[in-house]
């Protein structure tokens, strides 16, 4: 008997493993081969705007991704560096071979993680309890809690142009019954859609004719921990070219041969507007001229180029026309060819903000087959269900992050709040509180977590500690020590651009002008740096945009007490009279946890919320004596 | 939600002689502190009164003298704290109260959001909880109309146009964030954002600046015609009202005897305070007449100051000279077809008239004018905003761009610029009742080409 089974060993699945193991439950992986763990289909890029912070928060919270990525990658870079902080934003060029071969490592290595190869068909449900899961042949496995992270293998079906296969990602093996199983017990499930672009051979592409993108001249990690890195002058640049008015014309010219534009009748399936098609693209904007494709190098071990920018389900000889019409392709030759792929996903909203379902007791779901594309979100809501399914086990409080506090709280909250209706992809604009969601400050915000619940060491947690009591202790210094307008300090702040002082400033105001770096200020001190990179990063931050963080703050904190206030799981919203229609049935779908969630529920309306708290006064008042501890009322999730 | 602070004007809004501005939560007393020229508010005693005037710190002009009760938490209606401002009646004043607190911190009650609180905080018995939520529920249908009332088509499609304009703005931030190797976007710098953003500002004042128009064109502007028995009030009066350009409508007034008329001068309303005492000046003595002055100067938004040109300054006119000054005035110098006597050079910002003919009255209603800034009037096609509640959003939505032009010019990064633009977006959304939702996505995705 394990404690917990994990199905699917796809990004969500290793972090849904690692985590309960490293939290000392018995774990179980299933996955339906070995060396397809932590694969990756699409292409091997790890990070980027908002995707690159979940990563360190992952990190932050013990997670594997960063750690992974910073042992495989061929290439890094800073994004947006040319912005603020809140959107600095780091991507690597993951290999595609040494990243899920570093991650079998890693997990096969893993105490208390057993991996087995198999393919689970159905679940164990009694009384709304799960109670383990049903291999194919039938072999019965028990657990106290099973976390599925089916990826897009649920009737998965692979497209190009009018032939269609059933079939995984990459010709694996898709699971045919388990979607039929969650819809018999009562789940709701969507038909989604994405794809990927063909693979070119790298000794047929033409790099003179494209504009090469080298990955950045300086270390960076995403994990926090990582103190060796990949010597700089081994990466790898990707490169840019572009599609031309002969492309477009070939992709009209054979639009109806395109899966999505006819080729298929009845597509139910939903594509995501983040990844559109080549063909939608010139479809929908027919007025570019041209569309960036970026070539990227998939791995060091293979020879082959992801062709960003060239998703199609175009047929073969098609695919081979366009690709030969741009420049530095001309002459390439495809290795792997372009497909879309379908496959079933559950309803997120049938899960608590725990990814828990809401109709099957221990049962969490995580990654693509909530709705959602990409590793990243997949990871993070990996390990989320990993937490709370472990922390369920040890009686513990659920970890439910909030919206200020990560973008995996952003995430799950929009998925289990709003459902999806296509691939959900995370952005940064999909977070209202930006300015805390940063990429420096991930452990600032997580660590804390990740030691409690028993993911991050002693020796981690000392670290970090030091480090924030370096930053708090540097800023109060600073706020004491003043600088006076000598000779010598206005000569220097000449030099750097900067006006002179008039009279004594502390150092930390001086340290506001956007001109002043903290290195400045040691400089005019005369003192030598003793702090690191990052403690020097996080008083910059702290000091210069103190204004910007109070203003989030005092939304955070209206937000925060909308958060506190929590709604009993066995509220009767029917019996709310005065409740409208649609906030009931709404209500009564999503659940909400919090007066905050429900107001974000859209149909949900102002006054509804103000009759909502109307009614849960009374209902308090009436039991009175029976004090709710509302954390606990969260923990305890009452089946249907 | 909770615990922000809440305003509401709680008399009926109208012609009574004083009106109650509430408001209840955390920063209520702060609030109309930082707005009251009197004793301060913060250091008061609780459940005192006091008096003093509202001002209006953008203008740093007194809007009102009023009386400011001051209630600390938690022997309140709602157990929070609660000011309540005594001001004097009419639409004008108190909406311009309430329009000054909108702008500065506190956030249009909801339908029954007091009597909420009240509940929520423990004030009302359990056995109220289902009349409270009723009340929610009417007031709320009631509101719906009245909301989307308030807001005449033009405007909305002129706030409409302006939010798309920003959410452009926005967009395209957005994108070089999200997307920043994407070519097709404008790469947004500082640089360009900010003459954009000055466009926006400059249409919104064009909004705010026809929105005080087209409150005067609806509510019309309260008049007191003061002065010195003799000094011909009644006559400008007379030849106010007189001819076809003078429509009067005669209320007899309840508690006080007064008679009020509204007249009309070249399309605006103006309402005379006091109509009666004018007339009756004539035949009783100075000290009352002065005394009546003053009481209807107290009511008055525009007060017109009759002086004798063929006289010396009394000391009763320079006792109405300084009582006025507070006021927007206009002082007339009457009879200048006779000998000047008066000594203008104390006077400053006069007009002169005679009562004879009809150029006086083209003076004054181009003074007028002048003063509230009405230029030729086209009341038909013209499109006003008048609502309180949206003038205070556009007032926000102005400074939120303000503060994004201010960072723009310390170099702050163009993502942290974005929040104050964002800002101003989503309050001019709220003008419109318009949720956030998946706007910025929507836009995201329909306006660019984004995506592996």
């Amino acid at each position: 008997m394990y404690d917990i089974i994990v199905i699917g060993g796809g990004h969500a699945g290793c972090e849904a493993s690692l985590a309960p193991a490293r939290m000392g439950l018995k774990t179980l992986l299933i996955t339906s081969k070995i060396s397809r763990i932590g694969h990756m289909p699409c292409n091997p890029s790890i990070g980027g705007p908002a995707k690159g912070i979940v990563v360190r928060e992952l990190d932050a919270l013990g997670g594997e991704m960063g750690r992974n990525t910073d042992k495989s990658h061929i290439q890094m870079r800073m994004l947006n560096t040319g912005k603020g902080p809140a959107v600095r934003a780091l991507r690597a060029q993951a290999d595609k071979v040494d990243y899920p071969k570093n991650m079998q490592e890693t997990l096969l290595n893993q105490e208390n993680l057993t991996v087995i190869e198999d393919m689970v068909d159905d679940l164990i449900v009694e009384d709304h309890q799960i109670k383990g899961v049903i291999l194919e042949n039938k072999e019965r496995i028990e657990s106290k809690a099973v976390i599925l992270t089916a990826g897009t293998y649920m009737k998965s079906r692979v497209m190009i142009s009018s032939e269609t296969r059933i079939s995984g990602p990459d010709n694996e093996r898709p699971s045919l019954g388990l979607s039929d199983n969650l819809r018999r017990l009562g789940f709701i499930t969507l038909r989604l859609k994405t794809g990927t672009p063909p693979r070119v051979a790298i000794e047929t592409v033409d790099f003179s004719k494209t504009e090469p993108q080298p990955g950045d001249m300086e270390c960076f990690a995403f994990s926090y921990d990582t103190t060796e890195y990949k010597p700089l002058e081994n990466q790898v640049p990707c490169y840019l070219t572009y599609t031309n008015a002969e492309t477009h014309k070939i992709i009209m010219d054979n639009l109806s041969k395109s899966s999505m534009y006819g080729a298929i009748e009845k597509i139910e399936s939903r594509g995501p507007r983040y990844c559109p098609s080549i063909e939608d693209k010139i479809v929908r904007f027919s007025d570019k001229p041209r569309h960036q494709i970026f070539l990227e190098p998939e791995s060091l071990h293979i020879p082959e180029i992801y062709v960003q920018g060239l998703s199609t389900s175009l047929p073969r000889d098609i695919q081979e026309k366009i690709i030969h019409t741009i420049p530095g392709l001309e002459n390439c030759k495809i290795v792997r060819y372009a497909y879309a792929i379908e496959y079933d996903a559950i309803e997120p909203t049938q899960l608590w903000p725990t990814l828990e379902s809401k109709l099957v007791f221990g049962l969490y779901f995580a990654g693509q087959v909530n709705g959602t594309s990409g590793y990243e979100e997949a990871a993070g809501q990996g390990i989320m269900a990993g937490i709370n399914a472990a922390l369920k086990i040890q009686k513990k409080e659920p970890l439910i992050l909030h919206r200020d506090e990560a973008y995996i709280g952003v995430m799950i909250d929009d998925l289990v709040t709003k459902g999806t209706k296509e691939p959900y992809r995370l952005l940064t604009s999909r977070a209202e509180y930006r300015l805390f969601l940063r990429h420096d400050n991930a452990d600032i915000r997580l660590r804390e977590y990740g030691y409690k619940i028993g993911l991050i060491d002693e020796e981690r947690y000392k670290k970090f500690n030091n480090k924030v009591n370096n930053i708090e202790t540097e800023k109060q210094r600073l706020s004491q020590v003043k600088i006076n307008p000598s000779k010598s300090t206005n000569e220097y702040l000449d030099s750097i651009e900067s006006s002179q002082l008039k009279d004594g400033i502390t150092a930390l105001n001086l340290l506001k002008r956007p001109e002043i770096t903290y290195h400045h200020i040691i400089r005019l001190l005369h003192e030598e740096v003793k702090l690191s990179k990052e403690e020097i990063e996080q008083i910059e931050i702290q000091v210069k945009y103190e204004g910007y963080l109070r203003k989030t703050t005092s939304q955070v904190e209206k937000m925060l007490k909308l958060e506190e206030k929590l709604i009993p799981l066995d509220i009767d919203y029917n019996k709310i009279l005065n409740l409208a229609i649609e906030a009931k049935q709404k209500l009564t779908l999503i659940r909400p946890l919090t007066i905050g969630q429900a107001q974000r529920i859209s149909g949900v309306n102002p006054p509804d919320i103000s009759i909502l708290l109307i009614y849960l006064e009374s209902f308090y008042r009436r039991r009175k004596g029976v004090e709710i501890d509302e954390r606990e009322s969260a923990c305890e999730f009452i089946p249907e | 939600m909770f615990n922000d602070t809440i305003v509401a004007i709680s008399t009926a809004l109208g012609e009574g002689a004083i009106s109650i501005i509430r408001l209840s939560g955390n920063d209520s007393i702060e609030i109309v502190s930082k707005l009251f020229k009197g004793k301060n508010l913060i250091e008061v005693n609780s459940h005192t009164i006091n008096y003093g005037h509202i001002i209006n710190p953008e203008e740093n002009s007194i809007v009102d003298e009023v009386l400011v009760s001051v209630m600390r938490a938690p022997k309140t209606f709602t157990a929070e704290d609660v000011v309540e401002i005594n001001c004097h009646g009419g639409i004008f004043v108190t909406n311009k109260i309430l329009e000054i607190l909108l702008t500065h911190g506190a956030r249009l009650a909801e339908p029954g959001e007091f009597t909420k609180r009240a509940f929520l905080n423990g004030r009302i018995d359990l056995t109220q909880a289902e009349s409270v939520m009723d009340l929610i529920n009417a007031k709320t249908e009631e509101s719906l109309n009245v909301a989307l009332n308030g807001l005449d088509g033009k405007v909305s499609q002129l706030i409409k146009n302006l939010r798309e304009e920003v959410l452009f703005v926005v967009a395209n931030i957005e994108v070089n964030i999200d997307y920043p190797e994407y070519d097709d976007a404008i790469k947004m710098s500082n640089e360009i954002l900010k003459p954009k953003i000055f466009e926006v500002i400059s249409k919104i004042e064009k909004i705010l600046e026809y929105a005080k128009t087209g409150k005067i064109l609806r509510e019309g502007i309260k008049i007191a015609i003061i002065g010195r028995p003799n000094v011909g009030k009644s006559s400008l009066l007379n030849i106010l009202m007189r001819e076809e350009r003078a429509i009067v409508t005669e209320i007899a007034g309840t508690t006080r005897d007064i008679i009020e008329g509204y007249i009309n001068i070249g399309g605006i309303p103006l309402k005379i305070v006091d109509t009666a005492g004018i007339r009756e000046t004539n035949d009783i003595i100075e000290a009352i007449g002065v005394k009546r002055s003053i009481k209807a100067l107290e009511e008055a938004e525009l007060v017109l100051l009759v002086l004798n040109n063929n006289e010396k300054l009394t000391e009763s006119d320079k006792n109405l000279l300084k009582i006025s000054e507070s006021k927007q005035r206009i002082i007339i110098i009457n009879k200048s077809d006779l000998e000047t006597k008066i000594e203008k050079e104390l006077l400053k910002n006069y007009i002169e008239t005679t009562m004879l003919d009809d150029k006086s009255v083209d003076v004054i209603e181009k003074k007028i004018k002048d003063i509230y800034n009405l230029g030729d009037i086209k009341t038909k096609d013209q499109a006003y905003i008048s609502n309180s509640r949206h003038i205070a959003k556009l007032k926000l939505a102005k400074r939120s761009l303000e503060d994004a032009i201010e960072s723009i010019e310390l170099e702050v990064p163009i993502d942290m610029v974005e929040i104050d633009v964002k800002d101003a977006w989503m309050t001019l959304g709220e003008i419109l009742g318009e949720e956030v939702g998946d706007a910025l996505l929507n836009e995201l995705f329909s306006k660019f080409c984004l995506g592996k």
